[in-house]
């Protein structure tokens, strides 16, 4: 695909990705500091958040298996997830998240089991928008053009 | 570690000694980020992901003008990162700047009252940034 088509593509996909709220301005702002030194920060920085996010809502997972739950454990996890959804600029993740910390804070099993479920959900959307946009980003570059800056 | 320590000052490409920033935080996600926040306004950057191993670095590397610490992590928290720090007669004139991704407003006035430059909600922004460009210890 010639690198007009694919920058038209990337920003219709990506306009609806934020419109539906999987990402917010916190992504741009990635893309904003992304630079020669280091030109796949956004690439890099998305593939940790995926990685990370596996593992937090495997820990998940496990407290919420036992038969007495540690909610502060579960919630420093909670914690964390809030804290890199929001750093990565996934919306709809962070704000499962915080609904999660509510719960956690009052020691609803019920709750929490209902906010990983969503929780799950949304992990997995956002992994798919994330996936689309890094392989369509690196075309772009591949291609001799730029990626363009994204906004909601 | 993502910078090297040394005992010699860092300088900038205009000779200039460069502001030493040290970060703590035990996501890789928030630490890859503040990190690259901080190296774009040209500062000198060591991100590390726990308390412990940031005081085995204020240990030996006595150049650091700010820290900036995540507030919730295993073992040691960033408000007792900030204890250790205030009470250390070398260490304490150090600003300590709290990161949390929960406004919690206890939490907040326990940091600010422990002696906390500043407590930023995450996620951080170049402006949070800028805005403790003039707090740095010289």
């Amino acid at each position: 695909m010639e690198l007009h088509k694919l920058r038209r593509v990337y920003i219709e996909f990506a306009s609806i990705v934020f419109r539906d709220g999987f990402l917010d301005n916190q992504y741009t702002l990635l893309q904003q500091l992304q630079d020669e030194s280091e030109p796949k920060f956004v690439l890099q920085v998305g593939t940790l958040f995926l990685e990370d996010s596996e593992k937090l809502l495997n820990e998940l997972r496990s407290i919420l298996d036992q038969q007495d739950v540690d909610f502060e454990k579960l919630d420093a996890f909670v914690c964390k997830l809030t804290g890199s959804s929001a750093s990565i600029g996934a919306k709809r993740v962070k704000d499962v998240c915080m609904a999660f910390h509510d719960c956690c804070k009052k020691g609803n099993k019920e709750g929490c089991l209902k906010c990983l479920q969503q929780l799950a959900a949304e992990y997995r959307l956002v992994k798919r928008k994330l996936e689309t946009l890094f392989k369509m980003e690196t075309q772009i570059l591949a291609a001799g053009g730029s990626v363009p800056l994204l906004s909601q | 570690m993502s910078s090297p320590r040394g005992g010699d000052k860092e300088r900038g490409r205009d000779g200039e000694r460069q502001i030493h920033v040290l970060a703590v935080d035990d996501s890789p996600v928030d630490r890859a980020v503040i990190a690259k926040l901080l190296r774009s306004s040209k500062y000198r950057v060591t991100a590390v992901d726990s308390v412990k191993k940031a005081l085995e670095l204020l240990g030996t590397e006595p150049n650091v003008n700010m820290i900036i610490t995540d507030y919730s992590m295993p073992e040691m928290t960033g408000y007792e990162l900030l204890k250790r720090v205030k009470e250390s007669p070398t260490l304490r004139e150090i600003p300590v700047v709290i990161m949390s991704s929960e406004n919690d407003p206890d939490k907040i006035n326990r940091c600010l009252e422990e002696g906390a430059e500043d407590f930023l909600l995450k996620p951080v922004r170049p402006s949070d940034v800028s805005r403790l460009c003039g707090r740095m210890r010289s």
